[in-house]
């Protein structure tokens, strides 16, 4: 008597890779464009940013019919918060919004891999990254999704001060400065093109400072 | 209106066809400080009386952002007004959520009125105590709606309601054929009709407060520098409104959305718990 399969799956996997970086006054959050399924393409130009508030862009991979779902109720959630504090959600408070959201679906997760960035309540560079049930924490770096285990250790190895491999980390962010990051970054996503068939077409730059928010694109191999 | 033996219950009728409590909840209304609306095919503004109760206190928050593209002035029980406007905001968040557009105004206003005719006939609730003053703007364009708590609402091309408001309404009756212009005199007609409910005592910034919203500009509070600026402009040139459009100061300052805004201190009268 062998165990009975599913003959479907609720979730599906459209691939792509997220990046963040923190700096001292600034944050760096990319993804890259492509949207697969299986083997497939469905499209090389959507986009897996999203803005919840004034200091906070969240970048997920994963499954984006449950991404963009998550992006909806973080919105909404975060129009509540401004008519009833009269004020933006601080980075760090919607870090913990997005924990909770996520475990709040414990038993029929988000299939989502998220990295949160911004700038605290002082201004300085954050990241925080998850895991699909909201597992969190504050990182100076991160990388979630089909390119991640390329990124990452590259990441380690050029971000030396933040990385958590000298434990504790000797910095909180990056003294890079913001157009270092921006290069790193395109450098990152450049190699993890090459390698992993999931992520290419165009990568999507985010830069949060003190005078707002700016975007940035990087066309990418398209095969 | 006198005491009788017909108003102890909202589900009573009386034998001439009236439910009395239904008529002193509208008393209410009209016993709270002053609510104005007025619309344009572009802009509505909102614009009301604050009164403190004392030095010592704040203000009461009578103006309340609903959405973007919607919000409301009340008159009567505040408390009521900050639930329903808690409601009108929940419904405005779910219907974006769902149809990722903006909920019109005139469906927000039938679901706010089915919300009051139902505290109207049952015996166990009460029905609201507060008039609400709904502008918002959607696709057919600007409007201004009444909501009273019979469970009735009203369209309007500019409507007072309130304490004195009478006195408003003939200053808009007067006016209003005038509205389809420019947003500054829009603004400007509402601060007139707010002064002729005070009855002779001075408009200034700190005892009132106008909110605006129109085509490209989202719903927000004039903060207390702009209106006082515009009180000083309309009270220089007399007591008649200006005949052609004078120079307005930075009006693009106004067209920021976001967060309201509402009596931050200044040097003139500002109660000391302005928030």
């Amino acid at each position: 008597m062998t165990k009975q399969q599913a003959n479907w799956s609720p979730y599906d996997n459209n691939g792509g890779t997220c990046v963040a970086i923190a700096g001292a006054d600034y944050c760096v959050i990319a993804a890259d464009t492509r949207m697969s399924t299986g083997y497939s393409i469905l499209t090389r130009d959507y986009s897996k940013i999203s803005q919840l508030a004034d200091k906070s862009v969240m970048a997920s991979s994963g499954f984006q019919a449950d991404v963009r779902a998550l992006q909806k109720v973080l919105a909404a959630r975060h129009l509540i918060y401004q008519h009833q504090h009269n004020k933006q959600m601080s980075c760090p408070a919607m870090a913990q919004l997005l924990s909770n959201t996520l475990y709040y679906k414990r038993f029929f997760p988000y299939y989502a891999f998220n990295v949160l960035g911004g700038l605290d309540n002082e201004g300085k560079g954050c990241v925080f990254t998850y895991d699909a049930v909201g597992s969190y924490e504050r990182v100076g770096y991160s990388s979630q999704g089909s390119g991640a285990t390329l990124i990452t250790p590259f990441l380690d190895n050029q971000l030396k001060s933040p990385s958590p491999l000298l434990l504790p980390a000797k910095d909180a962010v990056t003294p890079l400065s913001e157009s270092e990051a921006i290069d790193l970054v395109k450098t990152c996503f450049a190699s993890a093109t090459e390698r992993d068939i999931y992520t290419g077409d165009k990568l999507e730059i985010v830069i949060l400072n003190a005078s707002g928010l700016r975007r940035e694109y990087m066309e990418l191999r398209k095969d | 209106m006198f005491r009788n033996q017909y108003d102890t219950d909202v589900t009573t009728w009386s034998p001439a066809g009236r439910l009395f409590q239904v008529e002193y909840a509208m008393e209410a209304v009209k016993q709270g400080s002053a609510a104005i609306g007025l619309r344009s095919k572009t802009h509505v503004v909102l614009a009301c009386v604050n009164k403190a109760s004392s030095e010592l206190s704040s203000h009461q928050k009578k103006i309340f952002k609903v959405d973007d593209h919607i919000g409301v002035a009340i008159a009567g029980l505040t408390a009521d007004g900050r639930v329903l406007s808690r409601y009108l905001r929940n419904e405005c968040i779910n219907y974006s959520y769902t149809y990722e557009s903006s909920l019109p105004v005139g469906r927000l206003v039938v679901q706010l009125a089915d919300k009051a005719q139902v505290c109207t006939q049952r015996s166990w609730k009460r029905p609201y105590g507060v008039g609400l003053l709904v502008g918002g703007l959607d696709e057919s364009g600007a409007h201004l709606y009444y909501n009273c708590p019979s469970g009735n609402y009203f369209e309007y091309q500019a409507f007072a309601i309130g304490s004195r408001s009478q006195a408003a309404k003939t200053y808009l009756e007067r006016k209003f054929e005038g509205f389809m212009d420019a947003r500054e005199d829009l603004i400007k007609d509402a601060l007139f009709a707010l002064r002729e409910t005070l009855q002779g005592e001075k408009l200034t910034s700190s005892i009132c407060t106008i909110a605006i919203v129109g085509v490209g500009e989202a719903f927000h509070i004039l903060d207390q520098e702009t209106v006082q600026a515009l009180i000083d402009e309309f009270e220089i040139v007399g007591e008649e409104p200006p005949a052609d459009e004078a120079a307005t100061p930075d009006q693009s300052s106004d067209a920021e959305p976001g967060p309201a805004d509402q009596g931050t201190p200044s040097d003139q009268g500002a109660t000391p718990m302005d928030i």
